[in-house]
């Protein structure tokens, strides 16, 4: 039996498919959902949700950050933008690096809350670069 | 009686106008589609959201910790009130009816001896309120010029708004919008964003006994959750206000092409009977010379 599979972005649902087997990343590391998987509310960073058929992946996509809802047969990723890995622009990614960069030494260090924000970002803007190469 | 040119002139003035309300309507019925599709399109993660936030407001109910957007400030003094309004009028009364009842929430809330403060979206409503309530307004924000509100100006008013909130400037927020009901009812709405209204009782997932686990921890998650769950929701009413809008053009614009045809009717009425008294005019002149000869 497999999992059913949502990407919704506040604008639209992006894409809704049953797989398998989706590894999401997960904020404190990499998490592969099959079905049974005990029900979860994680938060995601920046990173790449790989789709898996059989033991083959078959759709990968980029997500810069998000939540997921995780039950025994489904799973749910509420995410701002999903890009499949294949449109992902690597001038785009790096341009968003270096943004993220001079946000980050622009930023308040003394406020805990807009230093993690900055460091999620360009930890968001890396896995894009790493995505695009 | 206004001679045959002057009503020949009016006529022709009525209809041109009329033209342009029913070209109006037209686009108002096109630009209403697309509001509905996108607020459709909109529904799904809205539904998710509040799925996940009850799972985590339940699991975090009755901590002292639980932030201030989940339960406020604790006091009561300061009210943000949040009009929207769209940026353009001749949409019959969408803009008045937000307008009023923002002014008439002002006013009892002062009565009641708090602080009222106005962030006004749109410019209609801008202008309004700033007639009366000029002191109040704290900010405004405008969509003129833009083609579709997307995520992304819902984010910004959230943040701001959070911001506020953080800052200590107010302590309660509440939304007036036009509630999309149908093309002919918009349904003015006052909406409590803050502290966050317990999210709508819906079907609970059955997980078989079992209970969420969070990763990582539920009061984490919730810091970044909230801020989300209020664009959200001021994504979802900008998007019910930009439908309302079109809709109350188009059944504004209806009418007027109504009424612009009730008087080129009587208008041609008046310049048909004009024209056969004149040609009448002429027979009787002309028969009583013939006469006289």
């Amino acid at each position: 039996m497999p999992v059913s599979l949502e990407i919704v972005s506040p604008e639209k649902l992006l894409l809704s498919r049953s797989v398998d087997m989706v590894v999401i990343p997960a904020s404190e590391g990499d998490m592969g959902v099959l079905e049974g998987h005990a029900p979860m509310i994680v938060m995601l960073r920046g990173g790449t949700i790989d789709l898996y058929e059989g033991d083959k992946i078959v759709e990968r996509l980029f997500v810069d950050g998000g939540f997921a809802e995780v039950t025994p047969e489904r799973c749910t990723v509420l995410a701002n933008n999903a890009i499949p890995i294949a449109e992902v622009n690597k001038a785009d990614a790096e341009r968003r690096l270096a943004e993220a960069e001079a946000a980050y030494t622009a930023a308040d260090k003394t406020d805990t809350a807009v230093e993690d924000a900055a460091t999620d970002a360009i930890q968001s803007a890396r896995a894009m670069v790493e995505a695009a190469g | 009686m206004p001679s045959l040119k002057a009503l020949r002139t009016r006529i022709n003035s009525v209809k041109s106008t009329q033209k342009i309300t029913s070209a109006m309507k037209m686009v108002a019925a096109s630009k209403l589609r697309r509001a509905q599709q996108q607020a459709e399109a909109a529904r799904p993660y809205a539904e998710r959201m509040d799925r996940m936030l009850r799972a985590l407001a339940a699991s975090v109910a009755g901590s002292p910790t639980a932030p201030p957007l989940l339960v406020g400030t604790g006091q009561d003094k300061v009210h943000l009130l949040i009009a929207v309004t769209a940026d353009r009028g001749l949409a019959g009364a969408f803009n008045t009816q937000v307008g009023r009842a923002t002014r008439n929430l002002a006013r009892r809330l002062e009565s009641e001896g708090k602080t009222v403060k106005i962030l006004a979206v749109g410019r209609k409503g801008r202008d309004y309120l700033r007639r009366e309530l000029a002191s109040r307004i704290v900010g405004d924000v405008t969509y003129a010029g833009k083609r579709r509100i997307d995520f992304g100006d819902a984010q910004e008013l959230g943040i701001r708004i959070a911001g506020m909130l953080a800052a200590g400037e107010i302590d309660v927020a509440t939304i007036v919008y036009n509630r999309f009901q149908s093309v002919i009812a918009q349904i003015v709405t006052e909406q409590q964003i803050i502290p966050a209204p317990p999210p709508p009782e819906g079907e609970a997932e059955d997980l078989h006994g079992a209970i969420y686990e969070f990763e990582p921890d539920e009061e984490t998650i919730l810091a970044k959750l909230l801020p989300q769950a209020l664009a959200i929701q001021m994504y979802r009413s900008l998007l019910e206000s930009a439908a309302g809008e079109h809709g109350a053009r188009m059944s504004a614009m209806d009418n007027a092409t109504r009424n612009a045809g009730d008087m080129i009717k009587r208008l041609s009425q008046n310049y048909n009977r004009a024209r056969q008294a004149n040609i009448t005019k002429e027979l009787i002149e002309i028969i009583s010379g013939a006469e006289a000869v």
